[in-house]
């Protein structure tokens, strides 16, 4: 990067999941951020989307949390997520759930302008690749549906993930088939869901790839807590870790 | 009735279900995958298809009214229904007026909806199914479980056994040509007989009068042309300005339903037989049908009155593949069916559906009028939310966790105490066994915290 262009100012919106589960994914993504060369805040006032809100139909709560976390990440060039589901819940959503309140819209559509997927972003606006990042192994990739559906996130983990040297990734049957995660609906209806991530987790080992990649977190617990429940050796991780060089690291259910 | 839980259970528990959903949703989502690719501009022609149903939504009076004028003109009788009760009233009349013993009936949705069968056989009027699905439906004494295929529940090993259990000369051979055969000679004689034809409408011409329907088995053409009576229920929604509007739609219906061009048989009835003409009906009733419609234009459900009724949302919903359409509980299954059987039935009943989804957005995709099933099944959820249906512990769940995740500090706290206890229940990296939290450990290890939280590390090592 050209030292006279000036850096582009990243919030980072880590999602409570990250936060409370699997933190590892957070450093990756300030990692992959910086080597693009973007300035990376992590805003204190952040705490959960408010997706769950929203997805239970409690709609009071949930523009409660969209206005605190309009809050928390006003002011910046972009605000950058490693998850789909929380990235579609403030781009696509926020400006719904607060549509009519005049003093609010304006704010949650600045604020939903600049919010990106994560692999989204490094690709389509840093146009970065990774360079140093290595990780042997044979790979598979599913694709989350709120990112693929509500922001288009399909070519670019697979352009980004492509550049990790060392990486095969070979095709999942079904990868744009939902893996029966969908928020509260696993533990609502977990029967349901379990008939879902069982044929998913049937999938992914169909493909003989030892690790599964995915760009959320929920969906990829969904999968990795089925597959290791039925003994499976595949290991998961969020792409992000791969593409930030830190696919070294244990995977999901790994202990440090 | 049971829940809906209890029926998804037990459809869970049902292998046949399962390859029997699976053959003919597995091949219907692989057809409409060529179909599309082969269509030019598929998605161009999936906004059209939503703009003329958007425009006949909002002008709907306008355009029943021109419908009702032109089919009068072509000599049929309109009549209007509010409920579904008064349409049977309808059709009862039409059919003792005329002294019908038994009706033949092509296979509609609506008729479903409006409980037809039921009110046929209370008033003591036979019904002949000509429809094959319908027809093994009927023979079973179900209900049909998929708006396209009645019977999908229901293995080709399964209709053979009870064809031979129910016809009067089964198939010898054990092939499906020779069942169709033997549901053939069952049926062709009866229908024939019959005093009344009953059908639905995919499309109502408004500039016509002509009401259209889509079949792939020439069953509408025979039951309805021979009898001396056709009687038509359909929804308002059903209404197109043209001719030149339907076919729009006609082209993304077979395509979107079976991954085929076109049905076997599209047919256009305009009013019964006129002098000089061959064959056709003596009379044709048309008992235009609203049983909620208008009520859901106006209370925000005005983007379903757009569904043309071809099943793709439910060919491709991870939910209904598991389950089947019975669980559902409704005349509707799938996804549409979730958001119009709260409509239908009410959602103090349905209360489930709309939630019994992951809302990962597949039915939207494949729409073929782009209904945006998962906003309107959020607004479901939104209502029963507001109107007090949602269980205590959900309200208390979502209302304390939001009230803690509206307090950063307190969060912080709250989150590394999650993360130090949930540690301490994991065994090398995985948690067997979650309390409070069954409904996900049951079927599938949770991995353990990491440790520490991430805001907790990112703190610390910004301050070194």
């Amino acid at each position: 990067m050209n030292e006279s262009t000036p850096s582009r100012r990243v919030a980072l919106f880590v999602t409570c999941l990250v936060d409370l589960m699997r933190p590892r994914i957070g450093f990756a993504a300030i990692r992959a951020l910086e080597a693009a060369g973007c300035e990376v805040i992590v805003p204190e006032g952040q705490t959960c989307c408010g997706q769950p809100a929203l997805n239970s139909g409690d709609r009071d709560h949930a523009a409660a949390l969209a206005r605190r976390t309009i809050e928390a990440l006003e002011g910046y060039d972009h605000i950058v997520i490693p998850s789909g589901s929380c990235a579609g819940t403030i781009r696509c959503h926020y400006p719904e759930i607060l549509a009519d309140d005049a003093h609010w819209l304006p704010r949650a559509q600045a604020v939903a302008e600049r919010t990106w997927e994560i692999m989204a972003f490094l690709d389509e606006v840093c146009g970065w690749r990774p360079e140093a990042a290595r990780c042997e192994g044979h790979a598979t990739y599913h694709d989350s549906c709120s990112g693929l559906r509500e922001l288009g996130v399909k070519a670019q983990p697979r352009r980004l993930l492509k550049a990790v040297e060392g990486l095969t990734l070979t095709p999942l049957a079904g990868e744009e088939t939902c893996c029966g995660f969908g928020g509260t609906f696993c533990v609502k209806y977990p029967a349901i869901s379990n008939a879902i991530v069982a044929e998913k987790a049937a999938a992914i080992e169909a493909t003989g790839a030892g690790l599964l990649l995915a760009g959320d977190l929920g969906c990829l617990m969904n999968m990795a807590g089925k597959l290791h429940r039925d003994g499976s050796k595949v290991r998961a991780f969020h792409a992000i870790e791969l593409i930030a060089g830190m696919g070294d690291g244990p995977a999901i259910g790994e202990d440090a | 009735m049971t829940g809906f839980k209890t029926r998804a259970d037990a459809a869970l528990a049902d292998p046949v279900l399962k390859l029997a959903v699976e053959r003919t949703a597995g091949t219907a989502e692989a057809k409409r995958a060529l179909a599309v690719e082969a269509f030019p501009d598929f998605e161009r022609a999936r906004d059209r298809a939503a703009a003329i149903k958007d425009h006949v939504i909002t002008h709907l009076g306008h355009y029943l009214e021109r419908f009702e004028a032109n089919a009068i003109a072509a000599g049929a009788q309109v009549h209007w229904a509010r409920t579904a009760d008064e349409a049977c009233r309808i059709v009862i009349g039409i059919c003792k007026a005329a002294g019908a013993r038994t009706v033949a009936r092509s296979k509609s949705m609506l008729g479903e909806e409006i409980g037809l069968p039921h009110a046929l056989a209370e008033a003591g009027i036979g019904r002949i199914e000509t429809d094959l699905a319908e027809h093994i439906i009927q023979l079973a004494d179900e209900r049909p479980s998929h708006i396209i295929w009645p019977a999908m529940h229901k293995t080709r090993e399964q209709v053979s056994a009870l064809f031979r259990a129910k016809h009067r000369a089964p198939h010898e051979e054990e092939s499906i040509a020779a069942m169709a055969e033997s549901a053939r000679r069952e049926l062709r004689s009866r229908m024939l007989g019959a005093d009344v034809g009953i059908s639905g409408a995919n499309f109502l011409i408004a500039d016509t009068g002509a009401v259209c329907t889509v079949t792939n088995e020439g069953n509408a053409e025979l039951s309805l042309v021979p009898p001396r009576v056709h009687v038509v229920t359909a929804g308002i929604e059903k209404i197109v300005p043209s001719m030149g509007h339907a076919i729009p739609l006609l082209r993304l219906l077979a395509r979107s339903a079976t991954g085929a061009a076109l049905t076997q048989y599209t047919t256009f009835y305009t009013g019964p037989k006129r002098p000089g003409d061959r064959d056709g009906p003596e009379e044709m009733h048309i008992v235009l049908v609203d049983n909620g419609r208008t009520a859901m234009r106006e209370e925000g459900l005005a983007e379903m009155l757009r569904c043309i009724r071809c099943g793709a949302c439910m060919n491709h919903c991870v939910v209904f593949r598991q389950i089947g359409g019975h669980a559902y509980g409704g005349t509707y299954p799938g996804p549409m069916g979730a958001v119009l059987t709260p409509a239908l039935d009410g959602l103090e009943r349905s209360r489930d559906l709309p939630h019994a989804c992951t809302l990962n957005g597949k039915c939207q995709e494949v729409c073929p009028v782009r209904i945006p099933l998962p906003t309107l099944l959020r607004g479901w959820r939104e209502r029963s939310w507001r109107e007090g249906l949602e269980p205590v512990s959900a309200r208390w769940g979502v209302g304390l966790w939001a009230s803690i995740a509206r307090r950063p500090r307190l969060y912080r706290v709250v989150a590394a105490l999650a993360a130090g206890s949930l540690r301490l229940l994991g065994n090398r990296g995985w948690i067997a066994r979650l309390p409070l939290g069954g409904g996900w450990t049951r079927h599938r290890d949770m991995p353990r915290p990491e440790g520490r939280t991430f805001m907790a590390q990112y703190r610390k090592e910004k301050r070194r």
